[in-house]
C-alpha cells in the first residue's frame, strides 16, 4: 500500500549519492563484507517484525480461506484443501451482494462527506481568527474518544425509544424514526456516525496541507484581481491535490475496514441491512457459537483485495501526476 | 565515536535478548508439570471475580485439598470459546475449563474435551434437563456447575396502578390483556432482547418452545405463532421498537427506568433488581396455553480438556468433584448466584431464600439449547432463527415468510 518513493527522481539521485559516504577508503579496506553483514544485521529486526506480524498472518489468512476448516480440523489439524470453494460459497451467499453494496455505499458516502466537511472546516480555520485554535482543538475530540465510547453514544442518541434525536424531531413535529432498528435507516445511521468520527482526520491533514501553500501565491493572485473562489479553484485546489489524494486513500482504507462502530451500533442488522464485508467477516468467524473460519477468512481477503486495488489506483494516479 | 554507538546497541540487544529469554523461562515455569503437587490451571468466564473473591478462594481451597496449587484465569465469556480453541490447537489447554453450556457441543466436536466416563466424573445426581446441554451421542462432556434461566420481572407499583392482578397472567392471551391495560394506563408493556446475536435466540426460545415449536421445524405453525406474538406486540406498541437492538443489559436498563411493566431477564439480574427504586416481582414465562414455558438453560459446565499427559486427569477430577459436590456446590452457586443443578441443593437454596423458588421452578422446566441431540447443529439453526426474528420485528418480512426463509437456511446448513 506504500507510496513508492524510490521512483521519484529526487530520491533516485539520493540513492546514487548515498554509497559515496561509506566508500571512505579506510572503512572499506578494514572490514571487507563486514558492512554488508552489519547492514543485514540492522535490517534483521525489521524483517523479522514484518514477517512475524504482517507476512505470516496474511499467509495464514490466505491458507485459512483455501481450506475447509471445521472446529475439529482447526484444533486437530488436517483440514482438507478446498481450493476456491470458500470463495465460491461466499460469493454465492445471499448476504454477499447486500454486504458489497453496503460496503460501497458506506465507504463512498463517508469519504465524500468527511472530505467535503473536513475541507470546508480546514479553509475556515486557515483564516486565523480569535479562538480558532481552541475551536480547532474541540473539533478533534471525536478522534480522541475511544470508538466504543463514541459508538455507544451514537446508539443512545439514535435509540428508538426516548432518544435525543427523536425528541428533536418531535419538537419540529416529525414522526420518530427507528434509526437503528429499521432496515431503511440502519445504514444511514452508521454512516452519519462514521462521518462524524472521520471529520477530524480530514480536517487535520487538509489544514496542514493548506499551511504548506505559500502565502505569496495568494497575494500575487489577489493583486491580479482574483476573487475568493478563483483563488481556491486555481491555487488552493491544485496545490492541495497531493494531500487530498493521500487523505482520501487513507480514509478509504480506514473506512473499508470499519467494524467496531457498526458492530456496536447495529450488529450489522436488522437482517443484514447494515452489514458490510468487515462485519460479515467477523460474524462468520466469531459471531456464532460454531465458527466458520474458512468463509470468514475468505471475506477478509476480498476486503484486502479491495483495499489493494484502491492503493493501486492511487499509485497510478501519482505516477500520472509526476509524468505530467 | 561512531563505533561506540553500535556497540552500545549490541549491549542493548543482548540485554533485550536476555530479558526475552528470562520471560520465556518464566512462561515455561508456569506450564503444568507432571510431578506430584504442581500447578493446575483453571479458566473460567467470571472476570468480575478478583483474586480475593469467595469464588477464587473456593478454587484455591479445592486445590489445597487435592494437594496442588490452582492457578486461575478469568476470561470474558465470548472470548473464552476462542481462547479455548486456540489453546487446544497449541496443545496447552487448561486442566479445568468452566464454559458456557451451548459451547460444550462445539468443543466436544473439536475433540477438545474428555468425557465424564474417561475421567470418572460422577454426574448421576445432576438434573437430566441441565445435563442435556453437555451431552452428545450418548457421551457427557462435563458437569453443570449451576444454572440460570429466564423469567418475567414485573413492576409491582406499575401493575397496581394499571389495575392488573399478576396472578391472572397465566398464558399468552392473559399476558397480552395485561399489556393492553398497562398501555391504557399510559405506561409501556414489556421489554426484551431481540438483538441479532445468540442473545436474541436465547430470549426468543421460551416463547418458541412455549408454543410447542421444535428447533428442527422453524416454519411450523407454533413457531409462526410465537413470532407473531412478538411482532404484534411491537405493532401495537406493547413492546418498544428498541428491542430489535436491545441486549439483555439494555433491556434491563429500560425496565429499571420504571416505565415498563414486564421485562424478560435472567437470574443474573437479581443483584441489580435489589437496587431498583420500585417494588418488583418475578413470574415464570407463561406458555401459549398456560403453564410454565420451557426456557433455555444458561449457566456453565465444568469440564476437563484433553491433555497430552493423561496422568493429570486424576487430580483434575478431584478439583471438579470438589467444586460440584455437596456443600461446596451450594457455596459455588450462592457465589455465582446460580440455581444448583442438583435437586437436593436446590431445596437448600430455597430454604435459605424463598425468593429463589420461582427460579428453581423455571430451571426445572428449562431445557438445553444443544439438547435433543442437536449438538453443533444448534448454532446453525440459531443464526437463521435470530435473523428471522429481526426480519419480522423490523417489518422486512411477515413472521411466516421470515421463518420459512430461516428453515430453508437452517435445513441446508445442517444437512
Amino acid at each position: 500500500m506504500g507510496i513508492d518513493v524510490t521512483r521519484t527522481p529526487r530520491s533516485a539521485t539520493v540513492r546514487e549519492a548515498a554509497p559515496a559516504v561509506p566508500t571512505a577508503p579506510s572503512a572499506r579496506r578494514r572490514r571487507p563484507g563486514g558492512a554488508r553483514w552489519a547492514a543485514w544485521a540492522f535490517l534483521a529486526p525489521v524483517v523479522v517484525y514484518l514477517i512475524a506480524f504482517y507476512a505470516y498472518p496474511l499467509y495464514r489468512n490466505v491458507e485459512l480461506s483455501l481450506r475447509e476448516y471445521t472446529v475439529r480440523s482447526f484444533v486437530q489439524g488436517g483440514a482438507p484443501f478446498a481450493g476456491l470453494d470458500n470463495y465460491r460459497a461466499v460469493l454465492a451467499a445471499p448476504t454477499f451482494p447486500q454486504a458489497l453494496l453496503n460496503t460501497l455505499v458506506f465507504t463512498v458516502t463517508s469519504l465524500v462527506c468527511q472530505f467535503a466537511v473536513g475541507l470546508l472546516l480546514a479553509l475556515f480555520f486557515h483564516r486565523h481568527f480569535p479562538l480558532s485554535r481552541t475551536l480547532r482543538a474541540l473539533f478533534l475530540v471525536p478522534w480522541l474518544l475511544p470508538l466504543i465510547v463514541s459508538a455507544s453514544t451514537w446508539s443512545w442518541l439514535l435509540n428508538s425509544e426516548a432518544s435525543v434525536v427523536n425528541a428533536g424531531l418531535a419538537l419540529v413535529g416529525a414522526d420518530p424514526v427507528n434509526w437503528l432498528t429499521s432496515p431503511r435507516w440502519s445504514l444511514v445511521s452508521v454512516i452519519i456516525a462514521n462521518i462524524w468520527i472521520g471529520i477530524p482526520f480530514n480536517l487535520v491533514v487538509l489544514y496542514s496541507g493548506l499551511q504548506a501553500i505559500p502565502r505569496q501565491l495568494h497575494e500575487a493572485a489577489e493583486l491580479d484581481g482574483a476573487g475568493g473562489w478563483q483563488r481556491f479553484r486555481w491555487i488552493t485546489w491544485p496545490l492541495l491535490r497531493p494531500v487530498s489524494a493521500i487523505t482520501l486513500l487513507l480514509g478509504l482504507v480506514y473506512t473499508l475496514k470499519v467494524f467496531d462502530l457498526i458492530w456496536i451500533m447495529t450488529r450489522g442488522g436488522p437482517t443484514d441491512s447494515s452489514t458490510t464485508l468487515a462485519t460479515w467477516s467477523y460474524r462468520l468467524g466469531f459471531g456464532n457459537l460454531l465458527p466458520e473460519f474458512g468463509s470468514g477468512a475468505a471475506v477478509g481477503n476480498l476486503l484486502i483485495l479491495l483495499a489493494v486495488a484502491a492503493g493501486g489506483c492511487y499509485i497510478g494516479f501519482e505516477h500520472r501526476r509526476r509524468l505530467s | 565515536m561512531t563505533r561506540s554507538i553500535p556497540r552500545g546497541r549490541t549491549v542493548g540487544a543482548a540485554l533485550l535478548a536476555a530479558a526475552l529469554a528470562a520471560t520465556a523461562v518464566a512462561c515455561s515455569a508456569e506450564s503444568p508439570s507432571t510431578e506430584a503437587g504442581g500447578t493446575y490451571t483453571v479458566w473460567d468466564p467470571y472476570p468480575q471475580f478478583t483474586e480475593d473473591s469467595d469464588w477464587v478462594g473456593l478454587l484455591k481451597d479445592c486445590g489445597t485439598s487435592a494437594g496442588v496449587t490452582v492457578e486461575r484465569t478469568g476470561y470474558d465469556t465470548t472470548d473464552l470459546t476462542n481462547k479455548a480453541l486456540l489453546a487446544a490447537q497449541q496443545g496447552n489447554s487448561p486442566d479445568v475449563l468452566i464454559i458456557d453450556n451451548p459451547v460444550i457441543s462445539t468443543l466436544a466436536e473439536a475433540g477438545v474435551l474428555t468425557t465424564t466416563a474417561e475421567t470418572n466424573l460422577d454426574v448421576s445426581t445432576m438434573e437430566p434437563n441441565l445435563l442435556g446441554a453437555g451431552q452428545s451421542e450418548g457421551k457427557t462432556y462435563g458437569v453443570p456447575i449451576g444454572a440460570n434461566t429466564l423469567a418475567l420481572y414485573y413492576n409491582k407499583d406499575l401493575l397496581a396502578d394499571a389495575g392488573v392482578d399478576v396472578a391472572t397472567v397465566t398464558d399468552w392471551p392473559s399476558l397480552t390483556a395485561a399489556l393492553v391495560k398497562v398501555k391504557a394506563a399510559g405506561k409501556k408493556g414489556i421489554t426484551f432482547s431481540a438483538i441479532g446475536t445468540e442473545e436474541g435466540s436465547f430470549q426468543f426460545l421460551p416463547w418458541f418452545w412455549g408454543a410447542g415449536a421444535e428447533l428442527t421445524a422453524l416454519d411450523a405453525p407454533p413457531a409462526v405463532a410465537a413470532l407473531t406474538l412478538w411482532t404484534d406486540w411491537l405493532a401495537a406498541g406493547h413492546a418498544p421498537n428498541s428491542v430489535i437492538n436491545n441486549t439483555q443489559t439494555t433491556s434491563w436498563q429500560e425496565f429499571a427506568s420504571g416505565e415498563y411493566a414486564f421485562s424478560e431477564n435472567g437470574t443474573w439480574q437479581l443483584a441489580n433488581a435489589a437496587k431498583l427504586d420500585f417494588e418488583y416481582g418475578i413470574i415464570p414465562i407463561p406458555a401459549r396455553a398456560g403453564g410454565t414455558a420451557p426456557a433455555p438453560t444458561g449457566g456453565e459446565f465444568i469440564s476437563i480438556p484433553v491433555q497430552p499427559d493423561t496422568g493429570r486427569y486424576a487430580t483434575s477430577q478431584q478439583l471438579v468433584t470438589c467444586l460440584t459436590s455437596g456443600d461446596n456446590l451450594l457455596t459455588t452457586d450462592t457465589t455465582l448466584s446460580y440455581i444448583a443443578p442438583v435437586a437436593a441443593v436446590q431445596e437448600q437454596q430455597v430454604a435459605a431464600n424463598a425468593a429463589l423458588k420461582v427460579w428453581v421452578d423455571a430451571v426445572k422446566a428449562a431445557k438445553g439449547r444443544t439438547g435433543d441431540d442437536l449438538g453443533t447443529r444448534y448454532p446453525r439453526i440459531s443464526e437463521p432463527l435470530w435473523t428471522a426474528v429481526q426480519s419480522a420485528l423490523s417489518g422486512a418480512q411477515t413472521p411466516q415468510e421470515a421463518l420459512s426463509a430461516a428453515q430453508r437456511t437452517a435445513a441446508s446448513a445442517t444437512s
